[in-house]
């Protein structure tokens, strides 16, 4: 095969699959790897949003419909095979920070009233993160305990996110410990429209600012801070905006 | 007997010293800070609200524009979260760069607050020394994805430019000619007298107030906390590099100051290890489909950036485009102990206090 032959086939399987966007991710990966990286290197050459562009100028005309048609028929049968693989994987080894988990599960049962959690899991996608799910009730003994249980004494707050999910609110704790060299992620749901959470503020004055972000992005009320105003946006503005029922000003921008 | 009263002094939004658009409200009584809040949100762009409505690889030049001194690992924690979440593998080529253009960001971030903390003080000519050694890297950049600060380098999956030939070289020659430099700038302020009067015992905390106050980078290890993530949760290819951790022993900004200056130290050694081993050939980019649906799940990373814990929090649902997109800046936790530090200090100290934590506004306000 002369190198322009080469490059022919690779133009047009590219057009093909701009104009079947959806099937595209799909579709990639389990064809025929070596041509796929072949043509992978020669884009990073180029500026790859004109090299597209390009192909589907060039393509549309020549090859409309039907080869678009060909190859989305491969694609749906592909799309298949990777999920059925899934569930065969998962039941398989269970994660190493199983113990972990299990050990931060006894403890808050028993200080805390097994009722206090909801789910417990191992997060394996999110780098084997052990994750609690805690009822909005029980959350402010169960971050006491969290904080001054020796077995647990997390000291250090990494990050917080409250997260719209449109049907509930949820606000996500990382907390690290120093002492133990373990962390652990926290979920606390709590109700869309009426949105409130128990501050711990006082616990970890590094959840001050953060729990004021929160309100103001998302408009989730933390009950006991002493100073819960807007940070980042005016004072004077309405709405919250990572809400997703938040309508922008000017929709274009 | 002179009667005095307490009084309002407003510093900022506009002023040299703030490193951006930062307001203090502060209460003073006589010379004594009584009381300092920060209002912060002047230059808020809704960079996570604007991130739903892009793709994955459209949120990366966003991320340039949080901590404009060290765009590259704003690049990374992005770019780093999603392939995690995908389960990506990447190039050795591809690590080796990213590792390279990171400690090169971290050095010249750090040159901008070493040079830019002594001009807060008082002290003229570090800052042009400093910004001699910066735009060699910014060179180094330029010459390899064509911008100065916002690069635009990573993607999902790899880089976008490989290294053009004589560039790893030139990281090389780099590396040897910054290594004399240091001496240069420890003969020019470290023994200072003024410098020293200005810094030494001031500013102190202990370790569990910073801890209390989610400090991270050198505000953290500048009380004796070895915390690193790039050595306590090893990202990329850090595992194979030998450095050492700087901390400090008093908590006061001179300790800051050398600290940091030590961390440039310890970046040429990894970047000394990094020219070395620099694989010969290889891709610059894994395998990765057109369109990047990242499956449905959360993830937390957090990655070492020259200010500290860099965070990236995605919850996606399958679609190209993330959820909810979160950002830990560690700009935004490092400012919150500010007033604690302010109280009780004399208002002369405010910009050297300040100044020492190394904040950037684009970052606070995302």
């Amino acid at each position: 095969m002369t190198e322009k032959e080469k490059r022919d086939p690779a133009s047009s399987e590219e057009a093909g699959e701009t104009l079947s966007a959806d099937n595209r991710a799909q579709d990639v990966s389990p064809k025929q790897p070596g041509k796929r990286e072949e043509t992978d290197r020669t884009d990073s050459d180029r500026p790859q949003s004109s090299q597209k562009q390009e192909a589907a100028r060039e393509a549309t005309p020549k090859t409309p419909r039907p080869a678009a048609a060909g190859r989305a028929r491969p694609a749906a049968g592909a799309r298949n095979r990777p999920a059925v693989k899934k569930e065969e994987e998962k039941p398989l080894e269970p994660s190493p920070l199983e113990p972990v988990l299990n050990r931060f599960v006894e403890i808050i049962k028993e200080k805390a009233g097994a009722e206090a959690i909801e789910e417990a899991y191992v997060n394996r996608a999110g780098r084997h993160l052990p994750v609690l799910v805690i009822k909005r009730e029980s959350w402010p003994s169960v971050a006491g305990l969290l904080k001054e249980d020796p077995g647990l004494s997390f000291d250090y707050v990494r990050n917080l996110s409250g997260v719209d999910y449109e049907t509930h609110m949820e606000v996500v704790y990382h907390l690290y410990s120093f002492a133990h060299s373990h962390q652990i992620g926290i979920r606390v749901k709590t109700d869309r429209e009426e949105s409130r959470m128990p501050s711990v503020q006082h616990l970890w004055k590094a959840a001050d600012w953060n729990e004021r972000e929160i309100y103001d992005l998302l408009g989730i009320r933390f009950e006991g801070h002493p100073n819960l105003k807007r940070i980042l946006m005016p004072d004077d503005w309405v709405g919250h905006p990572l809400r997703k029922d938040y309508e922008p000003l000017d929709k274009e921008v | 007997m002179l009667r005095t009263e307490e009084m309002l002094l407003n510093v900022g939004p506009q002023h040299p010293s703030t490193h951006g658009v930062l307001r203090l409200i502060v209460k003073i009584d006589g010379e004594t800070i009584v009381d300092a809040e920060p209002v912060i949100g002047y230059l808020h762009r809704g960079t996570e609200k604007l991130a739903e409505d892009l793709n994955y690889t459209q949120i990366i030049p966003y991320t340039d524009r949080m901590d404009y001194l060290s765009a590259m690992t704003n690049n990374y924690a992005i770019v780093h979260a999603t392939e995690q979440l995908m389960g990506l593998e990447i190039p050795e080529r591809a690590e080796f760069l990213r590792v390279i253009v990171m400690e090169l960001n971290r050095i010249a971030s750090h040159l901008v607050w070493m040079g830019t903390y002594l001009l807060d003080i008082g002290a003229m000519s570090p800052f042009l020394y400093a910004f001699r050694d910066r735009e060699q890297i910014l060179n180094l950049f330029n010459e390899l994805c064509g911008a100065r600060i916002t690069y635009n380098y990573m993607r999902v999956g790899g880089v976008k430019w490989d290294a053009p030939p004589g560039w790893i070289d030139k990281v090389g020659e780099f590396v040897q000619y910054m290594k004399k430099q240091m001496d240069e700038y420890h003969g020019l302020i470290t023994g200072n007298e003024i410098f020293i009067q200005r810094t030494k015992g001031i500013g102190i905390y202990d370790r569990e107030t910073a801890i209390q106050f989610g400090l991270s980078g050198a505000n953290l290890r500048v009380t004796g906390v070895k915390w690193d993530l790039r050595k306590n949760q090893p990202y990329s290819i850090y595992e194979r590099f030998d450095f050492d951790v700087p901390v400090g022993q008093t908590g006061d900004l001179y300790d800051k100051y050398l600290c940091r200056m030590q961390e440039i130290v310890e970046s040429l050694k990894i970047l000394e290890q990094a020219v070395e081993q620099f694989p010969e050939g290889g891709s610059t980019m894994g395998k990765v489909p057109r369109v990047l649906r990242v499956p449905e799940g959360e993830i937390y990373v957090g990655i070492e950036s020259p200010r500290g814990e860099l965070g990236c929090h995605i919850v996606s649902k399958g679609k190209d485009k993330p959820w909810r997109l979160k950002f830990r800046r560690p700009s935004f936790y490092n400012l919150q102990i500010l007033p604690t530090l302010l109280k009780g200090e004399n208002i002369s100290n405010l910009v050297a206090i300040l100044g020492g934590i190394d904040i950037v506004l684009g970052e606070v306000d995302c």
